[in-house]
């Protein structure tokens, strides 16, 4: 790599970032020390930024608490089942959207942008009513069939559509030329071709239902059906004070396997997003 | 394509009522189906239901619901909590969409240069985004503790810390920052695919008349990432709108109303004291504020956008 960067600017450059890395490094970083810091070590003073004494029992303790590896399981699944359904609906409706000529076409796509404007904050209270109609109150339908067919699916169509408009026309209509169907095609030829769109919507689909949170507390009450955002607020002493350290060593838990996947695969994140279709 | 080809034929396919292009028609439908219907239920329905409940006094706990008209309204107008309501809101919402777009544009601006290590800087700086909301929000929290370790290494320097979770003005300033730090990598991932976008010649041309490198910023960077700025500015500010988790897990509104914003509020009134008719209401006030924020922003578009493909 060429830099047109005079030497002093480039140390600038460089000092600058590492400043500004700060606050997004740091609370990482001390919240996985901190949850192996025995708790009389946690508030010490001046701040052990390396923990001195180390308590590995925070994270037995996490799971004696709450059904910890249950609801750790709930989050799993739901963002399972969410990401696998955004995934084959979103990509089956860009790919109309982007492809098909049929009657209406343009006024239906108005009618899923407009569900795209209309946060879920919105509509929580009738769709708490909905779900009580339905007896789904304390299960975990409503956070996998508001996700998979609300707004956030809507914004997943919008990116498959692009791409799929942007894929060229041309090994499609051979197939049509010879006979093929349109499912065959879509299945066979367009969604294997999908593949940098589609790893873009699962990744954030699946963020999107991991960090759920208002949902949950509204629509479940008992502990064992809790997902994981709603229990990491839930390890608290009788006075509803904050167990800090195992708290923290449940966040961890939470966050690490999603960060470890994230500096594995950083460039499909990253390049995801650059070019979901949000750009100019 | 297809339409031109039946026509051009018709006394063969008069017939055959399942033509190519009826067919095609038929698994057009099909596709879009599940989503079409699925926004008809879980969105404009409940859309629709949101308006009917604010039009009745609905008490859960009490088991009332009756129809009322305008009342839960003027109620709203005269409620003395949403004027507070609306400032913590506005305020919120203002801080963080300018601090998020000019520190998203600034890391862009940096990533932006050719520099050894900057995947890792880029990779580092986007990390929070994927960090899980509440764990992100629970060590701020603890963090922010008046004894915790954002005091601790203040007074090693020798400054004494407020409590920042306990007063007003540094609760705000508070989940702003905490927000802020959490979701900045997506616009400043957005950014930085916009200015490699920038053509280069342009950058060029302005170096061979001898313009500055700031002017050069105002007059070539800025017009051209114009629609990805305001793009990021219309996701950003309706994000701010339905930050919750933060609020909750953070300040729980407090201290006294001074961070209860909109969404939080809707869920205290509907989910906490059981009044579904009044909180209908603020969930119509937040969809009008949502409704004509992004409006206003799509006109802007017209005046201030220079470039768009």
């Amino acid at each position: 790599m060429k830099s047109d960067l005079s030497p002093r600017m480039k140390v600038a450059v460089y000092g600058l970032m590492l400043v500004l890395l700060i606050p997004f490094v740091f609370p990482t970083w001390w919240m996985v020390t901190s949850s192996v810091k025995p708790i009389s070590d946690i508030f010490a003073f001046p701040p052990e930024i390396i923990p001195s004494r180390f308590d590995f029992s925070t994270y037995r303790q996490a799971f004696e608490l709450q059904p910890f590896a249950q609801q750790y399981w709930n989050s799993a699944y739901i963002a399972a089942i969410v990401t696998c359904g955004t995934l084959l609906f979103s990509a089956m409706a860009g790919y109309a959207f982007a492809r098909i000529d049929f009657p209406f076409a343009n006024a239906l796509f108005m009618v899923l942008l407009v569900g795209l404007l209309i946060p879920s904050e919105v509509t929580i209270v009738p769709l708490f009513q909905i779900f009580l109609g339905w007896d789904m109150i304390n299960t975990h339908w409503p956070l996998i069939l508001v996700p998979v067919f609300g707004a956030p699916s809507v914004f997943a169509t919008f990116v498959m559509r692009q791409f799929f408009i942007a894929l060229p026309k041309e090994l499609e209509e051979a197939a049509r030329v010879d006979g093929l169907g349109r499912f065959k095609i879509f299945w066979t030829i367009a969604l294997p071709l999908a593949k940098p769109a589609l790893g873009a919507v699962a990744i954030f689909t699946f963020l999107h239902s991991w960090n759920l949170y208002l949902e949950p507390i509204v629509f479940l009450s008992s502990p064992e059906k809790f997902t994981l955002p709603q229990a990491l607020t839930q390890f608290t002493d009788a006075y509803g004070g904050a167990m800090w350290n195992i708290q923290l060593a449940a966040a961890t838990m939470t966050a690490i396997p999603v960060l470890i996947v994230f500096v594995i695969a950083q460039r499909q994140f990253v390049e995801g997003l650059a070019h979901t279709g949000l750009k100019g | 394509m297809t339409v031109v080809a039946t026509h051009s034929d018709p006394p063969r396919r008069k017939r055959v009522f399942w033509t190519m292009d009826r067919r095609d028609s038929l698994v057009g439908y099909l596709f879009i189906a599940p989503q079409v219907l699925g926004i008809c239920i879980f969105v404009l329905l409940p859309l629709a239901l949101v308006f009917w409940y604010s039009l009745h006094e609905w008490n859960v706990l009490a088991r009332t619901f009756r129809f009322t008209g305008t009342e839960n309204y003027q109620r709203l107008l005269s409620d003395p909590g949403l004027l507070k309501v609306l400032g913590a809101t506005g305020i919120f919402s203002v801080f963080l969409v300018v601090f998020n777009m000019s520190l998203a544009l600034l890391l862009a601006v940096l990533l932006n240069q050719k520099l050894r290590g900057i995947t890792i800087f880029r990779t580092l700086f986007f990390s929070p985004v994927v960090v899980s909301l509440v764990a992100w929000t629970i060590v701020w929290s603890f963090l922010l503790q008046n004894n915790g370790g954002l005091n601790g290494i203040l007074q090693v320097v020798g400054i004494e810390g407020p409590n920042w979770l306990r007063n007003p003005t540094t609760a705000m300033i508070s989940v702003v920052v905490v927000q802020v730090f959490k979701n900045v990598g997506l616009n400043m991932i957005l950014f930085l695919a916009a200015l490699q976008g920038v053509p280069k010649e342009l950058y060029e041309a302005a170096r061979v008349d001898g313009i500055p490198a700031v002017a050069q910023f105002r007059r070539i960077t800025l017009p051209m990432i114009s629609p990805t700025v305001l793009l990021t500015s219309i996701i950003t500010i309706v994000g701010s709108l339905q930050v919750f988790a933060q609020i909750a897990v953070l300040t729980k509104g407090g201290p006294g109303m001074s961070t209860t914003v909109l969404v939080y509020y809707l869920y205290q009134q509907a989910f906490e004291f059981h009044k579904f008719g009044y909180g209908a209401t603020l969930s119509i006030l937040l969809f009008l504020i949502v409704a004509v924020l992004t409006f206003v922003q799509w006109q802007m578009r017209k005046r201030i956008v220079f470039y768009e493909k």
